[in-house]
């Protein structure tokens, strides 16, 4: 919320400096006195905990880049010496490499927060674009750095992904080279990859510094979807309460963090990125990291043609829609309730795009062909969930927006507090 | 200030020296953001050693009729496959009317010729094709793995099946395995990444290849 500052400074230097740079003042009136709702639950701590991954994630790689070498012959070889003969470069790596699982966990339980209390409705519109853009440049970053251990599935998995760029119709052949630098994927990508996977965190972080700024002009949404109305009823300082509540949620996560790296550390990894890559042989069975599922399932969910677009072209303007589709989000949804707390039809709606979204990852580790129950193969289950996925949020959030009663929603955050404790 | 470089012109009013100014600022630096830009973007496109490796020669003497070799081309990989006399009728008694895609495919002639095997090859005996499928740059598998339904390759990502002329016959894969640029140096001898019309252009010995029928 946007007001008056409540900082003081106290000493001379807080004061000279104050009058030059109020730096202090802008740290004070953000996260120490700014007023949140009192009655935010534990999917609000996500928010600081991907703050705690960004941070992570860019300590790790740069120390990783010390010792890391971009090239074909000797990049997968260098990640190995890492994680052999380096000083605790068998830890930077796993955090490294599980970070960007964990990332990923944090932003998808982030994400499904909003979608469930309604985060991204007016006014908060631009600070759920700055986070899809921020998602789009997390998915960037990871891929590229999937690439950087030069292993099969890095390898081949760029050579998948740069293909699709090949299904553009006229340009495409053209824009694939230029992004190859070559003829196939080789040095140059590799090269290029490990320049852009370095630069790209830096770009998150100052989107980042967008994404807290657009949330800090309305406050922070809650789960009454309620604005604050009177903030000495309805809102709490930041610090202590949510400095302390996001705390705990982060140490609580950083020891599910710690399980991974120190006693499972390769269990979210593929086998086949253990053997370096060889432009003559595919694997049996190309997959992408786990958060990239969903998305891939939906690509090869379209095997039919639709009018003059081919199926190739079609899997890829669906799995780019997919995620384009978020960005006109707030305007898809009709409904004023922000909370589906009040919205009990379209609760269950949600629920089964949850659903959805995880059965499609399922789908995404399968080959299309298995047998998903009888004579209905995985393919098949994929068409259905994103035939799903695509309804939810081009028919069933504008129809329901119309349609459905929303139940009776608190006069104000603190009755929806007070209730809940007499109940 | 006088009407002429005073305050932009309004509605109806006649264009001031300012209006000028205000445009022709802004069209240069239009211009000039693009040249800047230009480079940084070009510097992506495969640099000139990169193009230089452009060609390698290859002995198709040591390939058994029956079998075939992959060799490394531009970073990935070419299928030579010697075929067998039963592969040629087999692929020459296709209709072009079945095929998905009936474009030839083949760097060597105009785009848009017709998919007929004989403008897949330049010796029928000597099936030459880049080995990265159509779908999404898997290496299909052939002789000795599993040549698919159609007795070519068969692609294991996503089940493209291609021909004894490396054509798609099924699957997601929307075109034939391309015929790179090449010719024949002598009878045994391939040079990949150069046609016959440039080789003979400079001045190199072409063996007779076009449409010779062993």
């Amino acid at each position: 919320m946007s007001g008056h500052s409540t900082y003081e400074p106290k000493t001379g230097v807080e004061k000279w400096l104050d009058s030059r740079l109020p730096i202090i003042r802008l740290g004070w009136d953000s996260f120490v006195d700014f007023p949140t709702p009192r009655n935010l639950n534990y999917w609000w701590t996500f928010g600081g905990i991907l703050a705690v991954f960004l941070v992570i994630q860019i300590v790790t790689g740069i120390v990783l880049a010390m010792h890391y070498v971009a090239h074909e012959d000797m990049a997968f070889d260098s990640v190995q010496r890492i994680v052999r003969d380096v000083p605790f470069g068998w830890l930077l790596q796993s955090m490294h490499a599980n970070g960007a699982s964990f990332f990923f966990v944090a932003v998808y339980l982030h994400m499904f927060r909003g979608l469930y209390y309604g985060s991204y409705k007016a006014p908060r519109e631009v600070l759920w674009i700055l986070g899809v853009v921020i998602y789009l440049l997390m998915m960037a970053t990871a891929f590229m750095g999937y690439v950087l251990p030069w292993g099969q599935m890095s390898y081949w998995g760029a050579m998948v992904i740069t293909n699709l760029i090949g299904a553009l119709p006229f340009v495409g052949d053209a824009i694939r080279e230029w992004l190859w630098g070559g003829f196939s994927v080789g040095q140059a990508t590799l090269n290029r990859f490990f320049s852009l996977h370095y630069l790209l965190p830096f770009v998150i972080a100052g989107v980042v510094g967008l994404h807290i700024w657009a949330l800090h002009v309305p406050g922070n949404g809650n789960p009454a979807g309620l604005e604050i109305k009177d903030p000495k009823k309805d809102a709490l300082p930041f610090h202590p309460y949510y400095t302390v509540k996001d705390g705990f949620a982060i140490i609580v996560y950083l020891m599910v963090f710690a399980v991974f790296v120190f006693y499972m550390p390769n269990v979210l990894g593929h086998a086949d990125n253990y053997i370096e890559a060889n432009p003559l042989s595919t694997p049996a069975h190309i997959v992408p990291e786990w958060y990239f599922l969903p998305f891939y399932a939906i690509l090869r969910a379209v095997t039919f043609d639709i009018g003059p677009i081919d199926a190739k072209l079609g899997g890829v303007l669906a799995m780019f829609g997919a995620i384009a589709i978020l960005f006109v989000l707030p305007w898809l949804d009709t409904s004023k309730v922000r909370s589906m707390r009040y919205r009990p039809l379209t609760r269950w709606f949600f629920i089964f795009f949850v659903i959805a979204a995880l059965g499609l990852g399922w789908c995404g580790a399968k080959n299309p062909d298995d047998p998903f129950v009888g004579a209905i193969k995985f393919v098949h289950l994929a068409q259905f969930l994103t035939a799903y996925y695509f309804a939810y949020f081009l028919v069933i959030l504008p129809v329901l927006g119309i349609i459905e009663k929303p139940k009776e929603r608190p006069a104000s955050i603190e009755a929806s507090v007070l209730g809940e404790a007499k109940s | 200030m006088t009407e002429e470089n005073g305050a932009p012109g309004g509605h109806g009013e006649e264009p001031t020296r300012r209006d000028f100014i205000y445009i022709a600022a802004g069209g240069a630096a239009a211009v000039g953001g693009g040249l800047v830009a230009w480079p940084f973007i070009d510097q992506m496109n495969p640099a000139a050693d990169t193009l230089a490796l452009g060609s390698i020669r290859v002995d198709v003497s040591v390939i058994p009729q029956g079998s075939e070799i992959t060799v490394m081309w531009r970073g990935g990989p070419v299928f030579i496959r010697h075929r067998t006399e039963d592969e040629i009728a087999e692929a020459r008694a296709v209709e072009l009317r079945v095929l998905p895609d009936q474009d030839a495919r083949n760097d060597n002639l105009p785009a848009g010729a017709p998919g007929f095997d004989a403008n897949r090859v330049l010796r029928p005996e000597f099936l030459i094709v880049k080995g990265n499928c159509t779908h999404l740059g898997c290496v299909p598998l052939g002789l000795g793995a599993n040549t698919g339904d159609y007795d070519g390759w068969y692609c294991p990502c996503h089940g493209s099946h291609y021909d004894t002329s490396a054509r798609i016959r099924r699957g997601p894969a929307p075109e034939n395995l391309p015929v790179p640029d090449y010719y024949f140096e002598t009878d045994t001898t391939v040079k990949i990444g150069l046609s016959p019309e440039e080789a003979a252009e400079a001045g190199w010995e072409v063996a007779d290849s076009a449409g010779a029928v062993a």
